[in-house]
């Protein structure tokens, strides 16, 4: 190593091993203190980032010089609220006292970090995989058989797209000679820059390689979402705007991503399904504003990512709270909560004004950014068509979950309503930090604006003038109304909704019934065809053997042994009791035989 | 609890809360149709000059969602929850 850096991942992962061996009494703040660290170290690089972006951690290895500290504003801003969600994260499952899930929970967030700071493809797909392998363990922890399955599911997608990823960087690379991690050219984008892309956009849940997200986040631990939630997607959208800012074909996926994610929070019966989708949906304006490529977009991209993580963290946390409570997460067994969960409802509610883009919140100082760069470039649809999916995501988040969770006609099972109630006090209180963080943002616009990667562009930038707000609350509560007349159409159904997911699924399904169907059948007949060509005759052939063996070999060394025994038995009687006679008599026929053998020598 | 009496306050005084919610409805559409308060000089089309042009965007574009997506829904894509179940799944802990 050419200079000692403390990676902030090094904190989460030495933090982690620990963490079986600390006392049970001070585990709590130990818990604690370990993400308080990391964003202390986060804290500490970026104030060593004042003069200006560098890069750290440089390790020489074989043929390749690793980069494990490339910090700049780009990697300092989502480092920064990564590891504020580490705190909120773990603040809120504080008092899971199963270690196993705070360790693959650190370890996610570390590999989550690790490919934030990553400066070469290398460090960055190591972090990248670190990311996928620890993160399933947190839909595996829930124990269910579901949860299984579709940790599975997850593992797999997420090692179809490492491959592709991997096929990339290695075609890619070889053929540039350098693993740097910059900038690519996507205005002549390669057979390896797609693929590259393909790894990044599966990690960001683009149609049509985006079901595993619903299907991952919605059979997670009530914790392991929070978590979730926050992570992956958002470092394929750092990667995408590191790598692919101006990329075209992102808009139209963007756009896409948008509204497919409001179609199906239309659908969905599960409230931590619908808020999944709605990640996609969220996901999918940072998408566009990555293909937009300006500068005000890639603000935008990273200033709705922020937002976005503290928003949906805390969304994830209201719903989690519903279903740690009450063990349902289904809107059709919910209903009237507000008499139990009173502040678990007004914090699920600030969730999704935030995500709604209501003035004051979050949402508000973040989408509009990624929507107006849409209108600047004179990409109307684009501006148009967000507009409508913020509609759709007001509709779902800031109505539909608060509505049929907390109100609603229906009213859940008795059992239900006596378990419901407010959570523990780490969970009440990781929510009213991250509900007063989605506020203090929509309130005091320079505290993320001079974070962004375009610091001048970001402050130049005016959300709140009278036509935007206008403009806002004339759709938000219009989209309200309309929910309210059309009220009966959204009441929930006990179904599921079918998504790309069922390819793989009925496929893998199909592949069995074909492996236990033809190909058994295949391989009966072949194993028929062996018995009767091969194993029958083998068998027939050592039997005659073992004839041959019984009654030739054998019988031909029995005789030759009979005969010596019967040669044997004869000169017996030739022998006579004393010593000197039997010497004599030898020494004799010695005598004899080497007086003969010289006469006829000597002939 | 002081929440839980502030909610029941609002929810039985339902008809003056919808009241006051179609009054803010009608306000914000007011403001919107007034030069003085809302500059419509940031408008990227000439629609968006027509007072209340968000507000029918907002109504029609959630009409819509509903509508669209529950027919697309209806039409095949919603199904039974045991669709991909082939046997009963074990009964899980979420509680730690």
């Amino acid at each position: 190593m050419t200079n000692f850096w403390l990676h902030p991942s090094l904190i989460l992962m030495v933090g982690a091993l620990l963490l079986p061996l600390v006392p049970r009494g001070i585990k709590k703040w130990y818990l604690l203190l370990v993400p308080i660290l990391l964003f202390a170290r986060i804290l500490a690089i970026s104030s060593a980032m004042q003069n200006g972006p560098f890069s750290t951690g440089i390790v020489k290895y074989l043929d390749w010089e690793l980069t494990f500290g490339r910090v700049d504003r780009l990697s300092q801003v989502f480092g920064y609220i990564m590891s504020l969600m580490c705190i909120l994260g773990t603040l809120y499952g504080v008092h899971v006292k199963d270690d196993k899930q705070h360790i693959a929970a650190w370890f996610y967030v570390a590999g989550s970090i690790g490919a934030i700071y990553a400066g070469d493809y290398i460090t960055l797909f190591l972090f990248w995989e670190l990311m996928a392998f620890s993160s399933v363990f947190l839909i595996w922890f829930r124990g269910r058989g579901e949860s299984m399955a579709a940790g599975y599911r997850y593992l797999l997608v997420h090692v179809a797209g490492g491959l592709a990823l991997l096929a990339g960087i290695v075609w890619h690379c070889k053929t540039q000679g350098s693993w740097a991690f910059n900038p690519l050219d996507v205005h002549h984008p390669t057979p390896a820059i797609y693929l590259i892309m393909i790894g990044f956009v599966l990690n960001a849940a683009v149609p049509p390689l985006h079901a595993w997200l619903p299907d991952a986040y919605g059979e997670a631990t009530f914790n392991g979402s929070v978590f979730m939630c926050a992570f992956t997607t958002k470092t394929a959208v750092y990667a995408l705007c590191r790598g692919f800012a101006g990329m075209e074909i992102l808009v139209p996926l963007g756009v896409i991503m948008a509204l497919y994610g409001v179609v199906y929070a239309v659908l969905e019966n599960d409230c931590r399904r619908l808020l999944a989708y709605h990640i996609i949906s969220q996901v999918g304006y940072m998408v566009a504003a990555v293909g937009l490529g300006t500068e005000m977009a890639i603000n935008g991209a990273c200033a709705h990512a922020f937002a976005h993580i503290l928003y949906k963290g805390l969304l994830f946390m209201g719903c989690g709270s519903v279903l740690y409570m009450t063990g349902e997460s289904k809107f059709t067994e919910l209903g009237g909560l507000w008499k139990k969960m009173p502040w678990t409802f007004v914090f699920t509610l600030i969730g999704g004004l935030s995500i709604s883009a209501f003035p004051l919140f979050s949402g508000f100082v973040s989408k509009s950014m990624i929507v107006s760069a849409g209108f600047e470039q004179h990409k109307l649809w684009v501006g148009f068509l967000l507009l409508l999916a913020s509609a759709g995501t007001f509709l779902h988040t800031g109505l539909k979950v608060p509505y049929f969770i907390w109100f609603g006609k229906n009213q859940p099972k008795k059992a239900t309503w006596d378990r419901a109630g407010e959570p523990p006090w780490n969970m009440v209180g990781a929510m009213a930090i991250a509900a007063f963080l989605c506020i203090f943002i929509g309130c005091y616009t320079p505290y993320l604006y001079k974070m962004l990667p375009y610091p001048e562009e970001a402050m130049k930038y005016l959300p709140y003038t009278s036509y935007h707000v206008s403009e806002t609350l004339q759709i938000l509560l219009f989209t309200g109304l309309g929910f309210f007349l059309l009220l009966k159409k959204l009441k929930p159904e006990a179904v599921i909704s079918l998504d790309t997911d069922w390819f793989y699924r009925m496929g893998g399904r199909a592949f069995l019934k074909l492996a236990r169907g033809p190909v058994q059948a295949v391989d009966t007949l072949v194993g028929e065809l062996y018995r009767l060509a091969g194993l029958l005759p083998l068998m027939l052939t050592a039997k005659a053997a073992a004839l041959f063996d019984n009654y030739i070999i054998d019988g031909l060394v029995d005789g030759v042994a009979k005969a010596i025994s019967g040669v044997g038995r004869r000169l017996r009687f030739a022998q006579r009791g004393q010593m000197q006679q039997n010497l004599t008599f030898a020494f004799a026929v010695a005598a004899a035989l080497i007086v003969a053998f010289i006469i006829y020598s000597i002939r | 609890m002081k929440l839980v009496r502030l909610i029941e306050f609002l929810r039985n005084r339902l008809k003056t809360v919808i009241w006051v919610c179609c009054g803010v409805l009608a306000l914000v559409v007011l403001c919107d149709a007034i030069p003085a308060m809302v500059d419509k000089q940031d408008a990227h089309t000439a629609a968006e000059h027509v007072p209340g042009f968000w507000a029918l965007f907002g109504l029609i574009g959630c009409a819509l969602i509903i509508i669209l997506s529950k027919w697309y829904g209806h039409a095949g894509i919603m199904t039974r929850e045991d669709y991909y179940e082939e046997k009963k799944d074990s009964e899980g802990a979420d509680h730690d």
